[in-house]
C-alpha cells in the first residue's frame, strides 16, 4: 500500500467516525463560539470593539478549540486502544502522522469557517476584504499549530495527566505561530494594507510549517516506539 | 557527597564573596547609577540560562538518536538549571528595566525569547514530574522542538523594535567595570558546572538504587 493510500485511509476513517457521531465537531464548534462570545462580553464596550482586537480573538479561539479537538481526537484513539492497533498495522509511521494531521486540519478548518465570520461580526473586523491572504494566513497558522499538536497529543496518549500536559507542552511551543498569525491578520485588517508585511508573516508561517512537519516526521517513529526493556 | 564537592563549593563561595566585594567597590555608571550594578548578576545568569538551554537541547536530540540514559540525565539536570538561572535573569532584568526604561516589561526580542524559552523549560520539568512512564522521550521531544523554536521567535520579534542593550557592550567594558563583571561570570560558571555535576550524580545514584532494587526482586 502506498503512503498516499495509507494517509487517505486514516483521514477517511476519522472523518467517517466524525460524520456518524459528530462528537468532536459539534463540541469543538460550540466551544469555539462560546470562546468568541466570552471575548465579546469582556472586550466590547458600548458597541465598540477594541482596536485590532479581532485578530487576537480569532487566534486565541483557534488555539483553545484546537487544543480541545486534539485532546478529544486522541482520547478516542486511546479508549479502545485503537492507536496501538494503528501503530501495529503494516503502515509507515510518517503516513499515520500525516493522516492524523490532515484529519485534524479538516476539523479545525470547519471550526474556522464558523469562527472567522463570527469574529468579523462581533468585532467589526473587515475579515473578508482579502479572502485569499486571509485563507493563506489562517491555513498556514493552523497547520503550524496542528503539526506540533498532533505529535505531542499522540505521544501523550500513554502519559499520566495528559489533559493537563497537552496545553502545558503545546502553548509555549506554538506561541511563535500564534504571534505570527496575529501579526499577519492584524496587518491584513488595516485600512491601507502593507502587502510586503503580510507576505513576510505568511512566509514565516510557511517556513515554520516546513520545519515543524519535517521535524515531526523525523521524530515520530522514534518517539512513538517503545524500545524493549 | 562526591569527593570533589567540598573543594568546589569552597572555591565557588570564595569567588562569589570576591565578586561581591569587587562589585561593591566598582564605580557607579554615570547615567544609571546604582541600578547598573544589577548587571553583574543579570548578565552572567542570563549566559548560564542560555548555556543550560544549549546543553539540554543537544543532549535531548542525541538521546532521541541513541537512547543513552547518561544523556537523558544530563538533559534533565540542565533543564532544572535553565529554570533556575532563567528565573534569576527574568527577575533581575525587569528590576533594572523599571528604573531605566520606566516599565517592567517590553515585548522586545530578547525578553520575549527568554520568557518563552524559560516557559518551555518549566514545561519540560512538569512533563518529567507528572507524565509518568515514557516522560523521558516526551521531554526530549519537547526540548528538540523548543530548540527549533528559537530562530522563529528571534525573527518574528526582531521585526518589532528592540531596546535591550546589545551584547557589543560587554567586550568594550573598561577595567573598573570589567574586573568585577568577569569575576562574577567565573563564579556563576563554576556554580553552574558544580550544580550540573551534582544533579547528574544524584540521578546516577538514583538509577543505581533502582537497578539494585530490581536485582533484589529477581
Amino acid at each position: 500500500m502506498s503512503v498516499l493510500q495509507t494517509i487517505w485511509l486514516i483521514v477517511r476513517k476519522d472523518l467517517t467516525i466524525e460524520t456518524r457521531s459528530g462528537e468532536i465537531a459539534f463540541t469543538t464548534l460550540f466551544f469555539a463560539i462560546s470562546c468568541v462570545l466570552a471575548f465579546a462580553f469582556a472586550l466590547v464596550r458600548e458597541g465598540k470593539p477594541p482596536e485590532d482586537g479581532g485578530a487576537g480573538v480569532l487566534w486565541i479561539a483557534i488555539m483553545f478549540s484546537g487544543n480541545l479537538a486534539l485532546g478529544r481526537t486522541f482520547e478516542r484513539e486511546r479508549q479502545s486502544e485503537t492507536l496501538r492497533a494503528l501503530l501495529l498495522a503494516p503502515a509507515s509511521r510518517p503516513a499515520i502522522y500525516l493522516g492524523k494531521l490532515l484529519g485534524l486540519m479538516a476539523l479545525l478548518t470547519a471550526a474556522e469557517l464558523l469562527l472567522v465570520p463570527l469574529v468579523a461580526y462581533f468585532f467589526q473586523a473587515p475579515m473578508f476584504r482579502h479572502p485569499f491572504w486571509l485563507t493563506l494566513i489562517v491555513v498556514a497558522g493552523t497547520m503550524g499549530f496542528a503539526s506540533v499538536g498532533t505529535l505531542f497529543a499522540a505521544m501523550l496518549v500513554r502519559a499520566r495527566s495528559r489533559d493537563m500536559l497537552l496545553p502545558v507542552l503545546l502553548y509555549p511551543l506554538t506561541f511563535p505561530v500564534i504571534m505570527a498569525g496575529v501579526r499577519g491578520t492584524t496587518a491584513l485588517l488595516q485600512p491601507e494594507v502593507d502587502y510586503a508585511l503580510v507576505r513576510f508573516w505568511v512566509q514565516l508561517l510557511i517556513s515554520f510549517d516546513a520545519v515543524f512537519i519535517t521535524l515531526a516526521l523525523w521524530t515520530f517513529e522514534s518517539l512513538m516506539t517503545d524500545e524493549p526493556r | 557527597m562526591p569527593s570533589w564537592f567540598t573543594r568546589t563549593a569552597v572555591a565557588c563561595a570564595a569567588l562569589f564573596i570576591a565578586a561581591l566585594v569587587f562589585v561593591a567597590l566598582a564605580p557607579y555608571e554615570k547615567d544609571m547609577g546604582l541600578v547598573q550594578k544589577i548587571f553583574y548578576f543579570h548578565t552572567p545568569s542570563a549566559w548560564m540560562f542560555l548555556t543550560a538551554g544549549v546543553v539540554c537541547g543537544i543532549s535531548s536530540a542525541r538521546y532521541l538518536a541513541n537512547h543513552s540514559p547518561k544523556l537523558d540525565r544530563l538533559a534533565w539536570a540542565s533543564a532544572e538549571l535553565l529554570v533556575l538561572f532563567g528565573a534569576i535573569a527574568l527577575v533581575t532584568g525587569p528590576l533594572w528595566a523599571r528604573k531605566t526604561w520606566g516599565v517592567w516589561w517590553q515585548w522586545d526580542v530578547r525578553l520575549t525569547s527568554s520568557l518563552l524559552g524559560w516557559m518551555i523549560g518549566v514545561a519540560y520539568l512538569l512533563v518529567r514530574r507528572y507524565a509518568g512512564p515514557g516522560s523521558d522521550k516526551l521531554a526530549a521531544g519537547l526540548a528538540l522542538f523548543g530548540m527549533a523554536n528559537v530562530p522563529f521567535i528571534y525573527i518574528s520579534v526582531n521585526y518589532w523594535r528592540t531596546i535591550h542593550p546589545p551584547t557589543s557592550v560587554v567586550p568594550k567594558l573598561p577595567l573598573s567595570f570589567g574586573v568585577p563583571f568577569y569575576l562574577s561570570v567565573t563564579a556563576f560558571t563554576l556554580l553552574f558546572v558544580m550544580l550540573l555535576r551534582l544533579r547528574v550524580h544524584l540521578e546516577e545514584q538514583r538509577a543505581r538504587v533502582d537497578s539494585l532494587y530490581l536485582s533484589l526482586d529477581e
